[in-house]
């Protein structure tokens, strides 16, 4: 009777949704089997919860249980999802086996971020300072307020945009390079190992390689360089705006090869009876190029570039190890400002706030570039 | 006369055909000089800091570039990390704070990497081929669900995480560092299996299936050697980000769980510390990476193009 009814269910999602790969078992899942998968659910919930609430007793200072940490809490926590995950195959068999393919993941995910998220809501409005003795004490609105008047966090922010501006060159030079490893070129293993090295480099390394030796004004061999070409003093990290662009440049040289890989496949799966015809029909190579290839190109390169953005806008590790924002902040980045304001005062709630103004900021103009990539992809009609 | 004309061509380049000659050398010579300019800017800070942590103090300051020719390799900068040939028997600190850091980040890389192939594979199946329903999330809103944690930046997770660990007893440890760094790269994963999945068709379960063996059965059976190659590039990229992560491991590792990112910016923070010895340590951090991008650089980009082209 219950595969009669699945085979219903079945049928139905065949009509709209569907399955892609359509299942039929014949499932008798016996009352027992049931109740026991209820029972370890709810059993394993239940235990959480008074796990977790005799240790918030403990916290609030209502009695003592001699709990060390909130460890016995992750375990129970633990626990309890892996016991959901086996209730599901108990209580619903089939069916259940498949939501254990997503299930897994989605808890993974779902504590790991929504947890921390809704908790560092909380830290967002409170003072806490992790090294003074006082703990968390809310305060308010007064990071808001504080936020608004930080001139420092302002110049991070408005740095964020003139970095994410520099994707667009970085997109100019990926795309030739592209174009020239798509050529018909001998060695082009070799060309491709060393151009994707870049990016398999530690940031942190990178930063000493190029920003600390080969950067150093005295003998670093791009300051030869820049001395041989008539730069009296090459300082790359002296005045603000030649500080940010050789941030900009060394972010560039680690990320351009991912961009390049992402268009150069997009390259690749352009069928070559378009250039043929566009041959035929009289096109020579820059008219070829911009109403042949780069129209076939642009989904890919929106991909790229979005993706792009997205790794941009996390940048912080070459700032933290070369500049640590300086000169005067000119190279902050939201994250390296929020990492140093940790470091120096190790104070979590403004920091926290600082981040979550940056997440909102973040998903609102990535939604909205999203929605722009969306139109201008779409084919007109 | 008949030598005349065997001399003679008979087929003549007319001057349009020799003009497209010349602009075929010019484009040549154009592509050639790009691919072999930026190969010179790829490698050259790779060979610069090689050979640095061969010179010594002169040959740093003088700005010798090549071996044997201009400066003499000495193995100062090794021998600083107690891996020089000579040093290599007796017993190091550096050394031993080097292996220490060196295995950290092996073990948390390749754990959360494997951790992030396994969880990401199963959902991105899932998702290819079964309709779900959670509450009111359909199966587009859980891919989205999953592929928005890409946007989530490390900075907004790190200060809560950082609460959370010291009250869980997880900071300074490798259990904590692995599960953000699988929470990191899971993204990613799930991006290019699903992918992969959807280019394989149902047809070989339905008859994996019609043979006797569950969907579980059929999936590791039959699906995962299928999919293995996507599943590497998947690893590989995935150890490669975990690798070089700075972020999270600065903030919530100090003494028995720092990675090797951490070592190497501690010791550049030092004005004291000389360069030859620094560029042996960003050598020997970097050169794992060097072998993996150099042996494995098919699947590297097969797992980058795979959201390119659809």
């Amino acid at each position: 009777m219950r595969a009669a009814s699945l085979v219903g269910k079945a049928g139905l999602r065949l009509s709209n949704s569907g399955d892609l790969l359509h299942v039929v078992t014949n499932d008798n899942i016996s009352s027992g089997r049931q109740g026991f998968g209820r029972a370890i659910i709810w059993g394993s919930a239940l235990l959480m919860l008074s796990v977790g609430l005799s240790q918030l007793v403990q916290v609030i200072g209502w009695g003592a249980f001699g709990f060390q940490n909130w460890r016995p809490t992750l375990y129970a926590y633990v626990l309890w999802a892996v016991c959901l995950c086996w209730g599901q195959v108990l209580l619903h068999g089939e069916h259940g086996k498949r939501t254990l393919f997503v299930l897994p993941a989605a808890l993974f995910v779902i504590s790991l971020t929504v947890f921390p998220l809704l908790f560092g809501l909380v830290i967002a409005f409170s003072d806490w300072n992790l090294s003074s003795p006082t703990g968390r004490q809310f305060n308010g609105l007064n990071n808001v307020r504080q936020m608004w008047a930080d001139p420092f966090f302002w110049n991070a922010m408005g740095n964020m945009v003139w970095y994410v501006l520099a994707i667009i060159v970085e997109y100019a030079v990926a795309f030739g390079l592209a174009l020239a490893l798509n050529a018909d070129i001998r060695a082009r293993k070799f060309f491709r190992v060393a151009f994707l090295l870049p990016l398999m480099l530690s940031p942190v390394a990178v930063s000493w390689m190029i920003g600390k030796s080969m950067l150093e004004a005295r003998f670093g061999p791009l300051a030869r360089l820049g001395r041989a070409l008539g730069w009296d003093d090459p300082s790359f990290f002296g005045s603000p705006w030649i500080a940010k662009a050789t941030i900009m440049l060394m972010d560039a040289w680690t990320f351009i090869p991912f961009m390049m890989i992402m268009i150069l496949a997009g390259l690749q799966a352009i069928p070559k009876e378009l250039h043929e015809a566009a041959k035929v029909d009289g096109a020579n190579g820059w008219r070829a190029f911009w109403e042949v290839t780069f129209p076939m190109m642009l989904p890919v390169s929106i991909t790229a570039i979005l993706i792009r953005i997205i790794f941009k806008l996390k940048l912080a590790d070459i700032v933290i190890a070369v500049t640590s924002g300086g000169p005067g902040g000119a190279t902050d980045t939201v994250t390296s400002f929020i990492f140093r304001e940790y470091r120096d005062r190790s104070n979590v709630g403004y920091g926290t706030l600082l981040a979550m103004v940056y997440l909102v900021v973040i998903v609102i103009a990535m939604t909205l570039l999203m929605k722009l990539a969306d139109r201008m992809t779409r084919p007109r009609t | 006369m008949k030598t005349q004309n065997i001399s003679a061509q008979i087929f003549h380049d007319s001057p349009s055909d020799l003009g497209h000659r010349a602009k075929w050398w010019t484009g040549r010579i154009a592509v050639y000089g790009v691919l072999l300019i930026w190969a010179l800017v790829c490698l050259f800070p790779i060979y610069w800091t090689l050979t640095t942590s061969f010179k010594m103090a002169p040959d740093v300051m003088k700005g010798h570039m090549i071996p044997w020719v201009d400066f003499t390799p000495k193995w100062l900068g090794w021998k600083s990390l107690g891996l020089s040939p000579d040093t290599l028997g007796d017993d190091n600190t550096v050394r031993a704070e080097f292996v220490k850091r060196f295995t950290n980040s092996a073990i948390v890389s390749v754990v959360s990497s494997i951790l992030a192939v396994i969880l990401g594979s199963l959902a991105a199946y899932g998702l290819s081929r079964f309709s779900y329903k959670f509450a009111w999330m359909r199966n587009g809103d859980i891919s989205f669900f999953f592929l928005s944690q890409l946007i989530l930046p490390p900075v907004v997770l790190a200060l809560p995480m950082l609460v959370l660990y010291k009250e869980l007893a997880l900071l300074d440890t490798r259990i904590g560092l692995i599960l953000l760094y699988t929470l990191s790269v899971l993204p990613i994963v799930i991006w290019i299996m699903r992918d992969q999945f959807s280019s394989i068709p149902t047809e070989v379960e339905e008859a994996a299936l019609v043979d006797g063996l569950s969907i579980w059965g059929a999936f590791i059976t039959i699906i995962v050697p299928i999919a293995l190659p996507g599943m590497v590039a998947a690893f590989i990229l995935s150890l490669v980000l975990t690798w070089n992560e700075y972020f999270f491991a600065a903030l919530l590792t100090s003494t028995h769980a720092n990675t090797l990112p951490v070592m190497v910016a501690s010791q550049t923070g030092s004005q004291g510390i000389s360069w030859w010895s620094m560029a042996a340590l960003a050598w020997a951090a970097i050169v794992p990476l060097i072998i993996i991008g150099v042996v494995l650089e098919r699947y590297i980009i097969k797992g980058m193009a795979a959201g390119a082209v659809k």
